[in-house]
């Protein structure tokens, strides 16, 4: 038998979970634009339909300095703390 | 240190030490000539004091342990230490090794080797200690002195993975057993580990060796890869350099490597997620060349040198198995590029009229530097037989970049990596000094061009809106626009053999805090 090292970050495998749907949607919703050309064509038209249909939820938007980069940890965390939904949209 | 053992002796019968009697261990291995002339007197030891002490022999090879008993008819117990495990955390350098033990484990004589004069005091000792009478040595027939053997434990494949298994060893990554039944190499494969090629095994014994290749930690944490944001110790960073065939002397350059592109400048999250399909490209300067024998002359940039085929290869696998960055999950490449398996190459610092790259950088010429580039494409080359004009030469290397990404593109704020050929630089300085300062410029004036030309047409719908156009001043349209947005966008390093005019261009990514910005990290070794 050969034993060989774990090359890898030895992230144990988790099976993701979706969050529970309710069937309706209440609280804040953001909106994160990730800085690709024409991404706020795309939430412009989102927002002015959940809006429309959804005039109880509060419509917050947000933007990532550059799509390139990983999301930055601040912005992360005022989405989490501030948001009971998020929609991020990408473009091209 | 005298550590408890359970070994098994030629009877099937499992000794365990500490016993709570005095003990002599004594470490032999049959190959070693002392040994065989000390083995009958530690036997006369075993028959003068068994009854009050713990006479065994721990012979390091079983095969070994009967031809000693056989040839010497030996009585006392002897132990099968092939594994030399109580060897190596005894921690002695030559056999036959003697240690008389109090019954608490006190250490009271060590001996190695063979004195005879040593040897007969311990007989004092032992007797005098256990009240009893010396063993019947004829120690007059005995040479006064004979030189030991190395202990079996001190073999380097025997020793590293010893090592490797020790309390103390420095390895800390998850162990994964292969079935014997299994193929190691598609093992790896079916684990997800290689890059499409295969991959050298990273067993323990490897990775102790490729860590002695630096100074540093094996836990010390070099950087956080992206995407997965893992951090990765110079542990880590071994095993994956053993996997890609690295010798240990690579691996400070590869440490180096993946500093430098674990930087929110070299920003490695997009250049490995861009549909583009960007790359790290290394180049490295300074005396670690020469040392670690990279080939900086002809097929510089190809196959067959190690160095420079597998430093490329082991920053990759870093970035895809730590990092977690693969095609189909964040690697987005369309077409993507070889040069993501490896790309890495020295600057031929002594063929070059000019000042390194790293110095140029502001390092010291003695510094050892790998400089990370993102780049797309390359290397494409740039072909010129016929020049014979310093400015004829330097024009010829600015329209050979002028195709990078598409030749009616200008004005762009993206890096090119320009590796001059020696022919070539030999053609820009015929007529004296050609600086790398004139050489941009050069580039520049050659690559200007009448803003119009990069206005979309019916050949190609890329370049300047109509739109935009329409709405420019004749004058405007008129003006030269040269191929870079900058003169720095422009990098130039020597490298090839001395003969063919063929130099050679890497075109860059995004260049920019939107994109990335290469990086230089000093080698540490």
């Amino acid at each position: 038998m050969t034993t060989i090292l774990d090359p890898t970050d030895e992230r144990v495998p988790v099976a993701r979970r979706i969050t529970p749907r309710t069937g309706d949607i209440t609280g804040v919703v953001g909106l994160l634009d990730i800085s690709k050309p024409r991404g706020n064509v795309m939430l412009d038209e989102l927002e002015r339909l959940m809006a429309e249909r959804l005039p109880g939820v509060e419509l917050r938007r947000y933007r990532k300095p550059t799509f390139t980069k990983p999301c930055p940890t601040d912005l992360r965390l005022q989405i989490k703390s501030e948001c009971n939904y998020l929609v991020e949209a990408l473009a091209d | 240190m005298t550590t408890a053992f359970d070994l098994i002796d030629m009877e099937g019968v499992t000794r365990a030490y500490p016993t709570g009697r005095p003990s002599l261990i004594c470490f032999v291995k049959e190959d070693c000539q002392t040994c065989n002339l000390a083995a009958p007197v530690i036997e006369s030891f075993a028959r003068a004091w068994g009854a009050k002490a713990d006479v065994w022999m721990l012979g390091q090879s079983a095969d070994g342990n009967l031809i000693l008993k056989d040839k010497h008819g030996l009585t006392l117990p002897i132990l099968d230490e092939s594994g030399c495990r109580t060897s190596f955390a005894w921690g002695f350098e030559i056999v036959p090794a003697l240690f008389w033990l109090g019954a608490d484990g006190t250490l009271k004589t060590r001996l190695e080797g063979f004195v005879r004069q040593e040897w007969q005091d311990l007989d004092t000792q032992i007797a005098a200690d256990l009240k009893a009478q010396p063993a019947a040595v004829a120690w007059s027939e005995l040479p006064e002195w004979r030189p030991g053997c190395g202990s079996k434990h001190l073999d380097p494949q025997i020793h590293d993975k010893l090592l490797a298994d020790a309390t103390d060893s420095p390895i800390r990554a998850r162990r994964i057993e292969i079935a014997s039944a299994d193929d190691i190499a598609e093992f790896m494969y079916d684990q997800g580990f290689s890059d499409g090629l295969p991959l050298v095994p990273p067993t323990a014994e490897r990775v102790l060796r490729m860590l002695n290749g630096t100074s540093r930690g094996a836990q010390d944490v070099v950087a956080i890869v992206p995407p997965n944001m893992a951090p990765v110790t110079v542990e880590k960073i071994a095993i994956n350099a053993v996997m890609a065939g690295c010798k240990p002397e690579y691996l400070p350059v590869v440490i180096a490597a993946v500093e430098a592109v674990c930087t929110d400048e070299f920003n490695m999250h997009g250049v490995n997620a861009t549909t583009m399909g960007a790359s790290p490209v290394l180049v490295i300067n300074g005396p670690i060349r020469a040392r670690i024998g990279m080939n900086m002359k002809l097929a510089a940039l190809g196959p067959d040198n190690r160095a420079n085929a597998t430093i490329g290869r082991a920053l990759r696998l870093v970035v895809r198995n730590v990092g977690g960055a693969r095609p189909g999950g964040t690697d987005r490449s369309t077409l993507s590029t070889p040069m993501k398996i490896t790309m890495c190459f020295p600057e031929w610092e002594e063929g070059s009229p000019w000042e390194p790259l790293h110095v140029e950088r502001g390092f010291r010429a003695e510094d050892s530097v790998v400089t990370a580039f993102a780049m797309t494409s390359g290397p494409t080359q740039i072909v010129d037989q016929e020049s014979r004009q310093p400015d004829q030469m330097g024009g010829t290397l600015g329209l050979g970049l002028e195709s990078m990404f598409l030749s009616k593109i200008h004005r762009m704020p993206t890096d090119a990596l320009l590796v001059v050929c020696p022919e070539h630089v030999k053609t820009l300085i015929s007529e004296g000094d050609y600086s790398k300062a004139r050489l941009r410029a050069r580039i520049q004036a050659v690559t200007a061009r009448p803003l119009r030309e990069m206005v979309a047409n019916e050949i190609s719908g890329a370049g300047i809106p109509l739109a935009m156009a329409a709405k420019m001043s004749e004058a405007h349209l008129s003006s030269l626009v040269p191929k870079f947005a900058d003169e720095q966008n422009i990098h130039i390093v020597v490298a090839g053999s001395e003969a063919g005019k063929f130099s050679a261009a890497f075109h860059g990514w995004v260049t920019g805090p939107m994109g990335s910005i290469s990086v230089s990290r000093k080698i540490e070794t």
